[in-house]
């Protein structure tokens, strides 16, 4: 079939959205409430586009191209919609972005500087109720920056198949709530999928901007998935882990312990040095101390008893390469196959 | 993995975690998948509830999978091959097997054929209490999908007769024909991040890097001819036949990298024993673990966020570790402190960067001989990738087994080594929570999981708690063949009357002083997941 969109003639198959085929053609539409994964909703309004021939807009995340269609993405109409759009969320949505966790990266911000909005220009006076707790202690639920996008409802349902949150009350005070707490895995897919700051982390106080922080693609070291994950760090402090959708085999999805738990590694009870037993207790030593300690004594007890008399045990924690040196160690320093791991546990 | 590598030609899971996509029968069965491999998990929930994918669980507990499945089958722990050969006999009687495939690709399916004959849904169901029309069903469900991928993890595995288990899946597979495509398989879920890692770089007694044997005359001479020495040829002490040897004076020092054994391995106080035989007990970790408390000579070392290298995940998928920060100041990475002590025993290593050692490791595993960093780093490569133009390999065994033919291989039903009697008349099995991880040596230093998860609890049925006297909540005393310890209980019908179950994370309400340590006499596993205990009301 054929479709144009801003004047550009586009052959392509049938079936997927207005949105699809913009976004694979590098035609830019504004969403909040889409996210890509999830069923489309068309709530927020946000990618609304003219079609010719019909009267009113369409919101092109859950309306499908069909054959002939003309569509305007960027019309001053389709902007004014969309001023509009954001105009409202802003009753709602404090304009706090200093303090809120998400400055920086988060689409509603981003979407009132381009749209030039230079204030929330209605006001009412209907002060959002106190919103007790959410789901998880690990995230902390702000009402009033929340724009309803059911993003995280959505994500939990469709994504991890758990169902804990739904909308709640109705006019101003609507709001996420947890309504299946004990269903809740803890698993943060809610807090990724949030455009704005409405959800937040709440394990530590310090953070770190997005533009401060050191962002690595890594892996979890945890289980066996091999989840891909991007670690924030902002100076030599780990501060968060975030995601995105088609990140990794994972596709941005990640467990309570790949998103939260990672504050081990600042902890005060980490080794620092080595440590030598004397007289039944263990006291710190130099690298020089313990190494020279250990390769004598290797070498007696491989002197005296022969090879097989020592034994290692590699890790399905440390990296291949750790691993690779561990057993060629054994195997060609000390001369035995006395070498195994846990895999057999 | 000494299971599939007889039956298939390859330890590994066959498949990817992507392709369960592709699978409408999707047999999951000693893996408590939602808890242990989360994220897979959430695939499966997804596939069940939104794109209508039957989903058999087969688990003596009720885990949390079982709201997604289609069937749930609650054999008894320890009787995975009574339903497995129970399953295979339905299959042939009802003529649901793929005989194309059979002919093409096996042998040896006359004697399996024999051997599950007496396997009746009968004499099953007498056993196990599985209603017959139940495994019934459940053939009928995997024998007719057009794709069916088979997971397993421990709850297989773990078990003396483990390897057996293995093989009567595989001949499942074998038998209709789920290998080599997309959305089947035999899939055995790797626990730990590196797991297979450790495995694929040859931290297994009986082979060097690549799973080649180092009783085989040419492997030795190759890994002689590439690490100029001579190497024994003699296979080495597994695991727990290590501990066994250090408790009988044959094993005089070791060296523990990066692992708790006095929390995660059986039979801690044998251990215990073993190892205050050492003259000499080395312990690298990040941490002062259960078992660093018995070292001789301690040596910290950096946490995966604070170096590079590769892990493997459980898909074969060879992925890239970035150092995101520093480690406490003054420690070195692993590779360092084990470079160093080899060059002070008289055997230089000199690596400048563990992509130099990667480097080696792909000259001498064919495996890996098309991965470099460099190619890693636009995502993870599947192994085997035979050269550095092959895409790596998301699906094993398509077009032909690795094998040459699969084998098909008889196995037999064989009771766990411990039977519950009067004096110890519950089963014990072990497992997994999700909010921690294997030894507790990180995740119980993250004050948000311990939050939400503060200590062990034991699963324990409300028929039994009745008989016990015991409420949600109470301290129970668990006492085995070899040790007792403390714990909570949480009364759910999750397990079965006369099966209770705990997670091993917590030292200080530590499962495996109970756990045995008879072995697979092939695969050196030991049988975690069946011990017998008795439990004994505490005061509060």
């Amino acid at each position: 079939m054929r479709i144009t969109i801003n004047g550009k003639v586009i052959e392509t198959e049938e079936g997927p959205t207005i949105l699809r085929i913009a976004q694979m053609n590098g035609v830019r539409i504004p969403t909040l409430c889409h996210m890509e994964g999830l069923i489309p909703t068309g709530m927020c309004r946000m990618c609304v586009v003219e079609v010719q021939g019909l009267e009113n807009p369409v919101t092109a995340c859950n309306t499908r191209a069909t054959d002939g269609m003309v569509i305007e993405t960027d019309t001053p109409k389709m902007r004014e919609l969309r001023k509009e759009v954001l105009q409202f969320l802003l009753v709602r949505h404090p304009v706090e972005c200093p303090v809120c966790d998400k400055g920086g990266e988060c689409d509603l911000q981003d979407y009132v500087y381009e749209y030039g909005l230079q204030k929330a220009e209605y006001q009412v006076d209907a002060p959002i109720k106190e919103y007790k707790t959410y789901a998880t202690t690990a995230i902390k639920y702000h009402p009033n920056r929340c724009i309803l996008c059911s993003r995280c409802i959505r994500a939990c349902r469709e994504i991890v198949g758990r169902e804990v949150l739904d909308l709640q009350e109705t006019g101003f005070n609507t709001r996420v709530e947890a309504v299946r707490p004990e269903r809740c895995i803890q698993c943060g897919e809610c807090l990724a999928a949030c455009p704005v700051g409405a959800l937040t982390e709440n394990l530590s106080p310090i953070k770190g901007r997005t533009w401060q922080a050191k962002r690595v693609t890594t892996v979890c070291g945890y289980c066996g998935v091999g989840c891909t994950l991007e670690a924030n760090a902002v100076g030599n402090r780990m501060i968060k882990v975030t995601t995105h959708e088609g990140l990794g085999t994972n596709n941005g999805s990640l467990c309570v312990k790949g998103r939260f738990g990672f504050e081990f590694v600042n902890s005060p009870e980490r080794l620092r040095t080595p440590l030598i037993r004397e007289n039944g207790n263990l006291r710190e030593a130099s690298w020089e101390e313990a190494l020279t300690h250990v390769s004598g004594k290797l070498k007696e007890i491989k002197e005296k008893h022969g090879p097989d008399s020592i034994a290692g045990l590699a890790s399905a924690r440390v990296t291949c390469e750790e691993n690779y040196v561990f057993q060629k160690l054994i195997r060609a320093a000390i001369g035995t196959n006395n070498v195994d791991h846990c895999a057999r546990l | 993995m000494v299971g599939l590598a007889t039956t298939l030609g390859s330890g590994a899971m066959t498949n990817s975690i992507a392709d369960l996509k592709e699978a409408d029968v999707l047999l999951v069965t000693g893996s408590n998948t939602t808890e242990t491999h989360p994220v897979i998990g959430m695939l499966l929930r997804n596939r069940a509830r939104f794109h209508g994918a039957k989903i058999i669980v087969v688990d003596p507990r009720k885990i949390d999978l079982v709201e997604e499945a289609t069937l749930w089958l609650q054999p008894r722990p320890g009787d995975d091959i009574l339903w497995l050969n129970g399953l295979a006999h339905i299959i042939i009687q009802e003529g649901l097997y793929n005989k194309p495939f059979i002919d093409q690709h096996t042998e040896a399916f006359d004697a399996v054929k024999e051997k599950v004959s007496r396997y009746t849904p009968e004499f099953v169901e007498e056993v196990t209490g599985i209603p017959k029309e139940k495994l019934i069903m459940a053939a009928r469900m995997y024998g007719s999908a057009r794709n069916g991928a088979i997971l397993y993890c421990m709850g297989i595995t773990q078990h003396s007769s483990g390897t057996n288990g293995v093989k009567a899946i595989s001949n499942l597979a074998l038998l209709c024909g789920q290998l080599g495509k997309p959305g089947s398989g035999v899939n055995p879920l790797r626990g730990q991040n590196n797991v297979q890692g450790a495995c694929d770089m040859g931290c297994l007694s009986n082979v060097y890097p690549g799973y080649q044997g180092v009783a085989l005359r040419e492997m030795k001479d190759k890994f002689e001819s590439h690490w100029g020495v001579p190497l024994s040829g003699k296979p080495g002490l597994t695991v727990v036949e290590m501990s066994k040897a250090a408790l009988d004076g044959k094993i005089k020092a070791m060296y523990i990298m990066g692992e708790n054994p006095m929390v995660t391995d059986p039979d801690l106080s044998h251990l215990e024993k073993a190892y205050a035989r050492l003259e000499l007990l080395i312990v690298q970790d990040i941490f002062l673990t259960e078992t660093g408390k018995m070292a001789h000579v301690i040596f910290p070392s950096l946490c995966f966020l604070e170096k590079d290298g590769t892990f493997v995940n459980t898909e074969r998928r060879v992925q890239r570790v970035r150092k995101v920060v520093e480690g406490p100041k003054g420690v070195l990475p692993d590779w360092k402190i084990i470079c160093d002590l080899s060059s002070r025993l008289g055997y230089p290593m000199t690596y400048g960067t563990p992509e130099e050692i990667f480097e080696e490791i792909r000259t001498v595993t064919p495996q890996y001989a098309g991965i470099t960093y460099g190619r890693l780093e636009s995502g993870g490569i599947q192994w085997p990738c035979p050269d550095v133009n092959h895409p790596g390999t998301p699906i094993l065994h398509k077009g032909r087994i690795v094998r040459g033919k699969g084998l098909f291989v008889p196995v037999d039903y064989t009771p766990p080594p411990e039977v519950p009697d009067k004096d110890y008349p519950f089963i014990m099995s072990t497992g997994r929570d999700y909010y921690h991880y294997h030894g507790g040596t990180m995740t119980r230093r993250v004050k948000i999981l311990n939050q939400m998860c503060p200590e062990n609890f034991l699963e324990l049925n409300p028929s039994d708690s009745k008989k016990l006297g015991v409420v949600d909540g109470d301290r129970v005393k668990i006492v085995g063949r070899r040790g007792e310890f403390i714990s909570k209980v949480k009364i759910t019908d999750r397990v079965p009357a006369g099966v209770v179950f705990a997670k091993f994370h917590f030292a200080e309400a530590p499962v495996n002083i109970i756990t045995n340590t008879v072995l697979d006499p092939e695969s050196k596993i030991t049988d975690l997941k069946v011990s017998t205990v008795r439990i004994e009301k505490q005061g509060s």
